[in-house]
């Protein structure tokens, strides 16, 4: 009695190994189904507080508890982006703005890569120009704007030379920072087989440098789409800062949040790329993110 | 021939790290330092791998002074130091980019091999675990083939059965080329176990102390009481350098002692 309810014991735990053995093995085979959910119905969950929000506010104006008059609902900003994109305007805003960016983006990330690289690697360089640097960072950078409107004159120049001036420091205080943090035992290995100088840069300095680098370049760009802003509000006749300028002038509030609709679409767009550009670059990374599955 | 004449190191700060050590390393010998902290064993090290100057005295390989890095001398550091962004076989092969693409990944596949960590070839170093990133620590030192490997500390942050294990590869992969060995440690065990000589240095300046040759045929048995009376032969020489007491044998003498094999 005993001996055989003891063989049931052994038969029940033994079928549930198996039980346990198969649902491993199934769940080996599973993982592209969830795994393919869980990719896309993450990004998924953050678009459901913007979207959620939107729709509330359409169904709010249009059972007509509010007239949507200075806060537009989603279809009415909609329709805006529609008419502007119809006449051509859109495209012109849009090519005005972005080119700025680009120009801007461009000097700084130049000015501020040569000099940061300069300051990183020659201390006596870094002693004679980073206090200045440093000094010129603690100004706020729109104090420039009457100085710039002075020197360069009210049109293209002054604007991305404020654009430029605003992606300079990010960049040029990341790149000094990570050669400076580059790690020596690091360095010493490249010594040990003898790397010459831009065998060295080439070889060690650069690829430890990458990842602060693009990071600076995206809080660069970031601080480029700022400064678009300030450098459009001083007296420009088209780009997406001139659309704000206008729809606030002429009353016209669904130009306005469309104008910052597309500034958003538009950065994270750019930042995006910059991301997707050097993710190969950067694959070798041990990063928290990439372990636990978020990015 | 490696020979170090009477190099002596000073830091800047006015540390005197090392004084006056001699001694002559035959090629294909393995010499193992040892000695309590701040005995300028690593100062050591860093001079023959031409990291450091010395302040005094020379560094000569076969009749080359020694004063940067060195072709012909290899080291490998406590810590693996492999280069992250680049895969464990671009790692073993980074001191070959003069090669031919064709000879290196050939050598680098051997090597792969030799250290078995042939599947890791494309992993990146931060998919090891220590032990397998010291033996690609050790390929990369290996695969140019140098005459003179330093090894600083080269197993001492490893678990006590990946450090035997590390050991007893290290001694294989040495039956290849059979380059010169100089092994900085603080573990009595390791230097018995790997090493033809023993040399012990005592701290504050650092310098040599007592020579111990190890006249045991290899593969040694770490639990042959021959191998235990060398141990505690080093042991005693190691509590001795440090007993202020005893004062240093004569230099004239422990030159030469350190000169004769």
């Amino acid at each position: 009695m005993l001996h055989s309810s003891a063989r049931r014991v052994l038969a029940m735990t033994m079928s549930a190994e198996l039980h346990v053995t198969r649902e491993r093995a199934d769940a080996i085979a599973a993982p592209p189904a969830s795994a393919r959910l869980r990719r896309y119905a993450r990004p998924a969950l953050g678009l459901l507080l913007p979207l959620g929000l939107a729709l509330f506010w359409e169904l709010w104006v249009w059972l007509g508890y509010s007239n949507g008059r200075l806060v537009p609902p989603p279809t009415k900003i909609f329709a805006t982006v529609m008419e502007l994109a119809k006449s051509g305007e859109l495209t012109r805003h849009i090519t005005a703005t972005v080119s700025r960016v680009a120009a801007g983006f461009g000097l700084g990330v130049v000015a501020g890569t040569v000099l940061g690289a300069i300051s990183g690697y020659w201390g006596l360089a870094r002693q004679l120009l980073d206090p200045t640097v440093q000094a010129l960072r603690a100004i706020p950078s729109i104090a420039w704007v009457p100085l710039f409107i002075l020197w360069l004159g009210i049109f293209e120049t002054s604007k991305i030379a404020l654009i430029a001036v605003g992606v300079f420091f990010p960049v040029y205080l990341g790149v000094m920072g990570a050669i400076l943090a580059v790690d020596r035992k690091i360095v010493e290995v490249g010594r040990i087989f003898r790397l010459s100088g831009p065998a060295m840069i080439r070889r060690i300095l650069l690829p430890a440098v990458l990842p602060a680098y693009v990071v600076a370049l995206r809080v660069g760009l970031g601080l480029g789409w700022m400064f678009v802003v300030a450098a459009e509000f001083m007296g420009a006749s088209e780009g997406l800062g001139y659309l704000l300028i206008d729809g606030q002038q002429l009353g016209k509030p669904a130009q306005i949040v469309a104008a910052i609709v597309i500034f958003a679409i538009l950065g994270k767009t750019t930042d995006w790329l910059i991301e997707v550009a050097t993710a190969p670059l950067l694959r070798w990374q041990d990063a928290f993110g990439r372990q636990s599955g978020a990015a | 021939m490696l020979a170090l004449d009477r190099v002596g190191k000073t830091y800047p700060n006015g540390v005197h790290a090392l004084e006056r050590f001699s001694a002559r390393i035959k090629p294909g010998e393995i010499v193992a330092i040892i000695g309590g902290s701040g005995c300028g064993k690593s100062t050591l090290l860093r001079a023959i791998a031409g990291l450091d100057r010395a302040s005094t005295g020379t560094v000569t390989l076969d009749d080359a002074a020694i004063t940067a890095p060195h072709a012909k001398i290899g080291i490998i550091f406590q810590e693996p130091r492999l280069l992250p962004w680049l895969s464990v076989a671009d790692n073993i092969g980074f001191g070959l980019s003069d090669l031919p693409a064709d000879i290196r990944r050939e050598k680098v596949d051997r090597a792969l091999t030799r250290v078995g960590l042939a599947d890791k070839a494309k992993a990146w170093p931060r998919e090891l675990s220590g032990g397998q990133a010291q033996r690609v620590a050790i390929a990369r030192a290996l695969v140019p083939q140098p005459e003179v490997l330093l090894l600083d500390e080269p197993f001492s942050a490893l678990d006590a059965f990946t450090r035997r294990d590390l050991q007893d590869h290290l001694l294989d992969l040495w039956k290849d080329t059979r380059p010169t060995l100089i092994l900085v440690t603080h573990d009595v065990d390791e230097a018995v176990v790997l090493a033809d000589r023993v040399l012990v240095m005592r701290p504050r300046p650092g310098r040599l102390f007592e020579v111990i040759n190890v006249n045991l045929a290899r593969p040694r048995d770490r639990a042959s009481p021959l191998f235990e009376n060398f141990k505690r032969h080093v042991l005693t020489a190691l509590d001795r350098s440090l007993d202020r007491n005893i004062p240093d044998a004569d230099p004239k003498s422990m030159a030469g002692e350190a000169m004769w094999w």
